[in-house]
């Protein structure tokens, strides 16, 4: 299953991630490298495992639904870059409208 | 005292001499951040701290010092100077996980862990240097460069938690937190020459930890010796509502078997300790594999019965854990996208430009590496060749330490990494990076605990020893560790 130039776009694009195109054959190149030593678990036979039976007994705990928020230690004005009304302000991207307006 | 009488002096010594005030907070404090200085904590140097602000941590002493001037005590580690991984949200000082992306991120809530150490009279003096996001073994991946080895500046740290293993090392603290994912503590703290602990998957809170890899990630303390560590565990660990993944299993009196272990000449005695030889490859250093031989030796000594184990899905761990974490921090980390955090592009016309630009900028070439690699495990027609198949692989791991744990054994004994510390920029391929953590990630992948302890030297690097115990057999763990400790002796430092 080797790994093509189209499949590092494609995955980046997935990831959110700008790759340029003189690194597409050096991550290609490093891909492969590493997904070749993955081969190897191909040949593990695995027919009898249900993955269920090893989740932790206590992994998915029920309690009481009573948690109130986090209890923030600062300020929220000492780490959010604008606050309005206890909500957090970001900034206006330049495609949108009224994007002259900028917050803060 | 001058700061090197502090340097010399553990966590456990120090809180008892500043709760009687014997010396002050105060003075602990500034012995730390001037044993930094002689050392060369900063980044001409060992590169070992990122962040640290002495005015915050001696207005903290102060308080601590009106606190036992009040009460009369000051907690079990009262004044005790200590140094927090760059991933663990501390207030007060920056939290970027060694990353342009989150450049002067300061948290506004503390780890649950670090509210625990604080409560018993803990000081925060800085934040340590380590791989970007933890995804590393030596510490070179940091955006702001490479920590260097207090026994060889030449050499590595290891890694992730390198600057961490280097504080400790190097005198400035007695006690440093760290994070696990693969071997992160337990790595740096064998190559540093320091005790380093990967509690059970469960034990301490991820509240405040930021996530590399959920299912694997845990938070773990470096230390001088097994009594301190043994300390920060008893006081980190236990139930936090906000970590559901946290365990409500009760936490040991770790420490409470240690007077008994010093006054008995067998303290191991009806312990079964198996070694398993997957882990004594043929390849092995020759140095470490002497050094295991007396340890294994000692422990015989000390009244175990050490028997031959087999691990047989050992080999498989790397491949097994390259697919799962990668895939977990490909998740995780795409909340790093220039809205909410650090760095953002302002050349983004729009939003997917946005993403896509402040995160090609704000990571380094290995977390992108691994987020395109877990990515593409995740992503259709690969999930169930890869993902799929590695979890399965990760159950035959986890069902190899049940079978071998079930029969009786109470602990394992086994070289923490195949080499010591190998020199900055020796390791240019991401695989044979990789293969430094072939001794320590099954034990995250199976959820159990470890840490690693010095046993010696190998031409002036320290090396280091790895117990492993059943989930939640800590106090098991630190049994053996600290009878062996005292049978190897100042030796095993040297």
């Amino acid at each position: 299953m080797a790994v093509t130039h189209d499949d590092v776009r494609h995955v980046a694009e997935l990831a959110r991630l700008a790759v340029d195109e003189d690194r597409l054959d050096h991550l290609v190149a490093e891909l492969n490298g590493i997904l070749g030593h993955m081969d190897a678990l191909g040949q593990v036979d695995t027919k009898e495992i249900e993955l269920a039976a090893f989740a932790p007994s206590d992994s998915t705990p029920v309690r009481a639904d009573s948690s109130g928020p986090l209890k923030m230690l600062a300020p929220l004005a000492s780490f959010a870059p604008s606050v309005k009304d206890g909500f957090i302000l970001v900034h206006r991207l330049a495609s949108h409208e009224d994007s002259s307006d900028r917050a803060p | 005292m001058n700061a090197s009488d502090f340097a010399s002096l553990s966590a456990v010594a120090l809180a008892a001499r500043i709760g009687a005030a014997d010396v002050t907070a105060t003075d602990a404090v500034d012995a730390s951040f001037e044993r930094a200085r002689s050392v060369g904590a900063g980044e001409d140097s060992l590169n070992l701290m990122l962040w640290s602000d002495r005015d915050l941590a001696l207005r903290d002493a102060a308080g601590l010092e009106a606190g036992i001037a009040k009460a009369g005590k000051g907690g079990r580690l009262a004044g005790v100077p200590i140094a927090v991984k760059d991933n663990i949200a501390t207030l007060g000082l920056p939290t970027t996980c060694a990353s342009k992306i989150l450049a002067g991120y300061v948290s506004p809530y503390e780890a649950t862990a670090i509210v625990r150490l604080r409560e018993q009279g803990a000081i925060v003096v800085g934040k340590t240097n380590m791989d970007e996001f933890a995804m590393g073994s030596s510490t070179e991946n940091s955006a702001y460069g490479p920590a260097r080895n207090p026994h060889d500046v030449r050499r590595v740290t290891g890694g992730s938690s390198g600057g961490s293993a280097a504080a400790v090392a190097s005198g400035v603290v007695p006690i440093a937190l760290g994070s696990e994912t693969g071997g992160s503590v337990r790595q740096p703290a064998a190559f540093c020459g320091v005790v380093g602990v990967k509690p059970t998957y469960g034990r301490i809170s991820r509240h405040g930890l930021v996530a590399f890899a959920s299912s694997l990630d845990q938070i773990g303390p470096l230390a001088r010796n097994v009594d301190d560590a043994a300390l920060a565990m008893e006081i980190m660990s236990g139930e936090d509502p906000f970590d559901s993944t946290s365990s409500s299993q009760p936490v040991g009196a770790y420490r409470d078997q240690f007077m008994s272990i010093a006054t008995n000449p067998a303290p191991l005695s009806g312990m079964k300790i198996g070694v398993p030889e997957e882990f004594f490859p043929e390849n092995l250093d020759p140095g470490i594999r002497t050094l295991c031989e007396r340890s294994v030796d000692a422990l015989k000594s000390l009244g175990a019965k050490v028997i031959d184990v087999k691990l047989p899905h050992t080999p498989l761990a790397i491949p097994v854990y390259y697919i799962i974490a990668p895939a977990e921090a490909s998740s995780n980390l795409a909340r790093f996208d220039g809205v909410r955090y650090g760095l953002r592009s302002e050349e983004a016309k729009s939003l997917r430009d946005l993403y896509a630009i402040t995160r090609s900028k704000g990571f380094g070439p290995e977390v992108t590496r691994r987020i395109l690699l877990g990515t593409y495990v995740l992503s259709a027609g690969y999930y169930d060749a890869y993902y799929r198949k590695a979890q399965m692989v990760r159950a035959l791991i986890t069902r190899d330490f049940g079978a071998v744990f079930g029969d009786g054994v109470d602990a394992l004994f086994t070289p923490t990494t195949p080499t010591t510390a190998f020199p900055i920029g020796g390791i240019t391929d991401p695989y044979e990076m990789y293969l430094s953590d072939i001794f320590t990630v099954t034990a995250n992948l199976a959820g159990v605990p470890a840490m690693s302890m010095p046993i010696g030297r190998v031409a002036g690097l320290p090396v280091g020893g790895q117990i492993i115990a059943p989930h939640f057999g800590e106090a098991a763990m630190f049994r053996v560790a600290y009878a062996l400790e005292a049978s190897l002796g100042p030796e095993a430092h040297q």
